[in-house]
């Protein structure tokens, strides 16, 4: 043993130490507290998971919770008890938040499980050893908590040239590692020389201040006997001497660069607790289960440093001292320059806990009121860090985070040296512990509003991808249709050959009637969108015109659904029928050939208007433009007129109009297809025009109109001949079931409608409100009637919902009963059953859902509250007849099954 | 007369070889400026909400370039809204109401087992923050969801809550201290008030 060289470190201060009050009693031993709290997280990184169940008996050092990544530590028991809860508790925190919690209730008996020391750590690989000291949980229990098994690996980066224990415990009133030191020096020795062999550092120094001279007589009796190589450092008391970064400054002369950690420039710091730690848990196997703590303060009647379980609630602790709860004014874990203040006595010591100082008034005054920085200079004299804190306080102040940064912010240790002499009182270390968090916070939103702008571009691209796939889709077919006329003209007699593959044909045509079904339905969404913005924006022009589409499109929707509905009848009749009848082929042909002109005509038509809209003073343009639409004109005559013939042939060939409803009806839809398209063009051009504001709008007004007529009849046409079929319906009832399911989808859909329309006239009302407008003028905005509207037709809606469905699933409880006395064909009505329920579970989920809504309502606008009420009870009835219908279900259907 | 004109001519040739120095210069360390648009995106809050009016932050950044009003944000709020004056050396304005209110950072969570799998949400969600596929339960991503409000609306039957993200004791952060209190400028009877910066 050898005295090492002593350096100093830039500042500092010396308060009152106030170490004897607590050194006067010996290690006393708390008894068991009826139950212990172990938070998740004691360590800095992620907290621990459970292992244990509530209701799990644990045995004194079980593991209870392992570790949850790279950063993060074990858990175990610090006696054998009872597992009765793991829940959220309040933990010793600034914040004073909860945190989760494993509570143990102790049985008293104490009993160790099996400890398994590792006596052969000189031999087996430093990885494991390493890996066992995690398993121990053994964290650094200086103040951090930083898992030693981490904080070792780290140091293995460099080659050590020091490797420093931390005994200098400059902190006033704290005295666990005296403590500790005295009692257990032959441990911490053993310890720092295990530590030593996992480490491999040029120098083993022990910083020890001068005024624990108690335990340096000890460490140096000790060490001779061992005639051991660790070196003792005696430094003077000056707060802050036991910070890491000074404490290496001071042993080592060498400071440690901004922003990079001691064991970047070859030197490693450990606690003496730790090192304690590190030998139980090799020597004897006994995880870390409890600490050496002071207990402080002129509250209490007797000071002392205890050797505490983790998980005793302070309180506890505060009994055992015989605390005063008169003079108890701050409770104080840590120590008065680094500690917080506890709101509660509830929370429990944990690893990191080395002081619990409960001061009276007067011994830690509340703080005086701040006043304004005076640029004394004083915190630049007394902050251990070299840094300008007046001007830290500036940047603080004024929010300016990067000039704070740039100032080395993060470089405090949050000692508050500088809060200790400032003559100004400004609570410096407040200032800046705010910043800091503040400063990560902005990191953090930075980080997570990155990922969510490349999750937004992610999508967007997909989108675009899934709709120029869709787009190029749509192009090849375009191309596709002449050839496949021809290939359908060769198909025809063989259509006629195999009836049979008619039928297949017939649900090819009701899917793509659904699909188009969507597609127009998405088509009046967008409409009635674009609508709801021009009436925003007040565009006079554009609502009529819009209006106008929004009814035509929702006519051609309604049209498509009634036919998609008789077509699905159709079907089976129509493969019936099919065997003998050819399709009209070639006028088909040349009505294709047709359009594909029109098509075409178009296409050029449109590439013309866009270079009119480029340069909108070209006359030649606009001639050439002219006589196109004179070409398109015609052709879609042609088209028409032709059409218009296969309509007549059709009609004509009485005998065999089955498939040729079908196939007629696949014409009739590309015709209205074509002929909206072509409407769609001529808005688009009238839209650029409105644009450049060019001389022809009127006419090109014209044609839409003479277009979107077009289209009109085309749509009739296609109902029409839809309704020829209709006849046939009624020879036989076909699928009812299924005709039941759509019709109630379809109820699902209006009723799911209505309730939009609702909530938009609900919103609009309360827009209106919020922007002030009074009742008279809300009155006059129309929504009020909207909303009214709209809540009658969702209430109509509604009660169509449920009676249809409970006299449907009326006989249909009466068929399943009918079914269950005939025993036969039981698996339709079951599932039947089962489809009715799951109908009957989301009505009354939808029915939950308004009655929430009513709620929320009342209590928004308790104004109406009658009204209200009045819906809500009518509400609630519909819910309770649901339900019980639900139940009647349920109940039939296990009658059904437990009949079988 | 000779010396004027060399003098001249001295100053050309050197103006020229400048000229050509500079001219290269600016090609050979030519740098992608970073424009405009995309400093300000960086500014926003990417909550991707529409409650700027705008299908995005992007188109919002855009329209801001273009001399939209940068007070039209609300989940960026007033910082934001300070940021983006900073940048852009504009006085700060406070939040236009029109738009909404700032809140609280807050994330969807559906009630699992009311949901009835319509997919409504998916289609809704602008980052792809909601798992699920028809007639399953669909579920948030928590750490994904940027609490927009987009996926509420679309709900057939209101099983999406919008919740405030509660502090933990890891989020949790200091407060900051009071500042100068007003009563203790009067530290001598005769000071007088006076204004402090904070
Ligand atoms: S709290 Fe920070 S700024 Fe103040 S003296 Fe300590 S290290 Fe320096
Ligand atoms: S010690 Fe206080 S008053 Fe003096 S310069 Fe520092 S902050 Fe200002
Ligand atoms: S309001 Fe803000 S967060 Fe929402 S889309 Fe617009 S810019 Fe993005
Ligand atoms: S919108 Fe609602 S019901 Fe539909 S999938 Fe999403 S959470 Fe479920």
């Amino acid at each position: 043993m050898q005295a090492a060289k002593i350096f100093s470190f830039h500042g500092g201060i010396h308060p009152a130490e106030n170490k004897a009050q607590s050194l006067q009693l010996p290690l006393g031993r708390p008894s068991l507290p009826s139950e212990l709290i172990l938070p998740l997280g004691q360590h800095i990184g992620q907290s621990s998971r459970p292992l244990v169940k509530v209701g799990d008996k644990v045995l004194k050092g079980e593991t209870i919770a392992i570790n949850n990544g790279f950063l993060s530590s074990f858990l175990h028991a610090p006696t054998s008890g009872t597992i009765t809860a793991i829940e959220e508790r309040l933990i010793a925190h600034p914040s004073g938040l909860s945190d989760l919690c494993i509570i143990i209730s102790p049985d008293g008996h104490d009993t160790w499980t099996t400890l398994e020391p590792l006596h052969h750590w000189q031999d087996i690989s430093k990885t494991d050893v390493l890996a066992y000291l995690s398993e121990m949980g053994i964290i650094g229990m200086g103040g951090a908590g930083f898992p030693t098994q981490v904080k070792l690996q780290g140091a293995y980066k460099n080659p050590l040239t020091h490797f420093i224990i931390n005994a200098a415990e400059c902190e006033p009133y704290i005295t666990a590692d005296d403590m500790l030191i005295r009692e257990k020096t032959l441990e911490l020795v053993l310890g720092i020389e295990i530590l030593q062999h996992l480490v491999q550092a040029d120098h083993v120094v022990i910083g020890i201040e001068d005024n624990k001279p108690t335990a340096i007589a000890a460490l140096q009796a000790v060490l001779g006997k061992r005639n051991s190589k660790i070196q003792i450092a005696v430094v003077p008391t000056k707060y802050p001497s036991g910070g890491e970064k000074q404490l290496i400054q001071l042993l080592t002369g060498k400071e440690v660069p901004s922003g990079q950690y001691p064991a970047d420039i070859g030197i490693l710091c450990q606690n003496v607790g730790t090192c304690v730690a590190v030998h139980d848990a090799i020597t004897f196997g006994k995880p870390l289960i409890s600490r050496f703590t002071t207990l402080t303060g002129d509250a209490l009647k007797a000071p002392q440093n205890v050797e505490v379980l983790l998980g005793t609630p302070v309180a506890h602790l505060l009994d055992y001292a015989e605390s005063e709860p008169k003079k108890l004014n701050r409770l104080i874990m840590g120590g008065p320059m680094m500690g917080y203040t506890l709101n509660s006595a509830a929370v429990p010591i944990v690893k990191t806990s080395n002081c619990i100082l409960a001061a009276s008034k007067k011994e830690l005054p509340p703080p005086a009121p701040e006043q304004a920085c005076i640029r004394c200079g004083m915190c630049e004299q007394a902050c251990p860090a070299s840094l300008l804190p007046q001007q830290l306080l500036w940047f603080s102040k004024s929010q300016e985070f990067e000039k704070a940064e740039h100032h080395n912010l993060f470089d405090c240790i949050e000692c508050g040296a500088c809060s200790y002499v400032c003559p100004s009182s400004i609570p410096l270390v407040q200032y800046y512990r705010h910043t800091k968090s503040s400063i990560r916070e902005a990191r953090e939103a930075t980080v997570k509003s990155d990922l969510a702008k490349q999750r937004f571009e992610a999508r967007k691209a997909r989108q675009d991808a899934e709709a120029a796939e869709k787009e190029a889709k749509r192009l090849a077919r375009q191309k596709a249709t002449p050839s496949k006329a021809a290939e359908e003209k060769k198909a025809a007699p063989a259509n006629a050959a195999a009836p049979l593959a008619a039928a297949p044909a017939t649900t090819d045509e009701s899917k793509k009637l659904k699909v188009d079904i969507a597609i127009g339905k998405s088509k009046l969404k967008k409409l009635q969108k674009q609508l709801l913005e021009a009436q925003e924006n007040e565009h006079v022009e554009e609502i009529s015109n819009l209006q106008l589409q929004v009814t035509e499109q929702e006519k051609a929707v309604a049209l498509l659904e009634e036919q998609l509905a008789k077509t699905v009848e159709a079907a089976p009749i129509a493969a019936e029928a099919n065997a003998t009848k050819p399709a009209p082929a070639p006028v088909n042909d040349e009505l294709k050939k047709a359009k594909v002109d029109v098509a075409l005509i178009g296409v050029k038509l449109k590439k013309l208007q866009k270079q009119l809209a480029d340069t909108p003073d070209d006359q030649e343009l606009k001639d050439k433009i002219t006589t196109f639409e004179a070409d398109l004109k015609t052709a879609q005559d042609t088209v028409s007129k032709l059409s218009d013939s296969t309509q007549t042939t059709m009609s004509a060939s009485t005998t065999e109009p089955k498939t040729a409803i079908s196939d007629e009806l696949k014409k009739l839809k590309i015709d209205a297809a074509i002929a909206k398209a072509a409407v769609k063009k001529v808005e688009k051009a009238l839209k650029k025009a409105e644009e450049i504001q060019a001389p022809e709008i009127n006419a090109i007004r014209q044609q839409l109109k003479e277009a979107q007529q077009r289209a009109d009849e085309l749509e009739n046409a296609l109902a029409n001949p839809a309704t020829t079929t209709t006849k046939t319906e009624t020879i036989a009832e076909v699928a009812p079931n299924s005709v039941d399911a759509d019709a109630a989808k379809k109820r699902k859909i209006d009723l799911a409608i209505a309730k939009a329309g609702v909530k938009k006239a609900e919103k609009n009302i309360q827009l209106l409100k919020e922007q002030g407008k009074d009742e008279s003028e809300i009155e006059a905005s129309e929504w009020p009637k909207k909303l009214i509207e709209a809540q009658e037709k969702l209430a109509a809606l509604e009660a169509e919902e449920s009676t249809p469905v409970t006299t449907s699933v009326a006989t249909h409880v009466e068929g399943t009963t009918e079914a269950i006395a005939k025993s036969q064909a039981k698996a339709e009505p079951e599932m039947d059953l089962a489809n009715q329920i799951k109908k009957e579970k989301i009505a009354v989920a939808l029915a939950k859902a308004q009655i929430n809504k009513l709620n929320k309502r009342l209590e928004s606008a308790p104004e109406d509250a009658d009204s209200i009420n009045q819906e809500i009870t009518s509400t609630e009835q519909r819910l309770q007849s649901a339900e019980a219908l639900l139940e009647k279900l349920i109940h039939s259907q296990t009658n059904l099954q437990e009949n079988r | 007369m000779l010396t004027v004109l060399l003098a001249i001519g001295i100053l050309v040739l050197l103006s020229l070889i400048f000229g050509a120095i500079l001219g290269y210069a600016n090609v050979r360390f030519h740098v992608e400026g970073d424009p405009i648009v995309d400093q300000i995106d960086a500014l926003l809050p990417q909550t991707q909400c529409g409650q700027c009016g705008h299908p995005g932050c992007r188109p919002y950044a855009e329209a801001i370039a273009n001399g939209e009003a940068i007070n039209h944000c609300p989940p960026g709020g007033q910082a934001t809204i300070q940021a983006l004056a900073d940048l852009l050396d504009v006085e700060a304005i406070p939040l236009d109401g029109d738009h909404g209110t700032e809140t609280a950072k807050r994330v969807a969570v559906i009630r699992e087992d009311e949901c009835i799998g319509c997919t409504k949400c998916i289609q809704a969600c602008p980052v792809d923050a909601i798992l699920g596929a028809a007639k399953q339960m669909h579920t948030v991503i928590a750490d994904e969801c940027t609490g927009c409000d987009l996926c509420v609306e679309p709900c057939p039957v209101d099983c999406i809550d919008m919740v405030e993200v509660g502090v933990t004791a890891k989020t949790w952060s200091w407060d900051k201290p009071q500042g100068i209190a007003a009563t203790s400028l009067n530290i001598i009877a005769t000071d007088r008030q006076t204004e402090v910066a904070h």
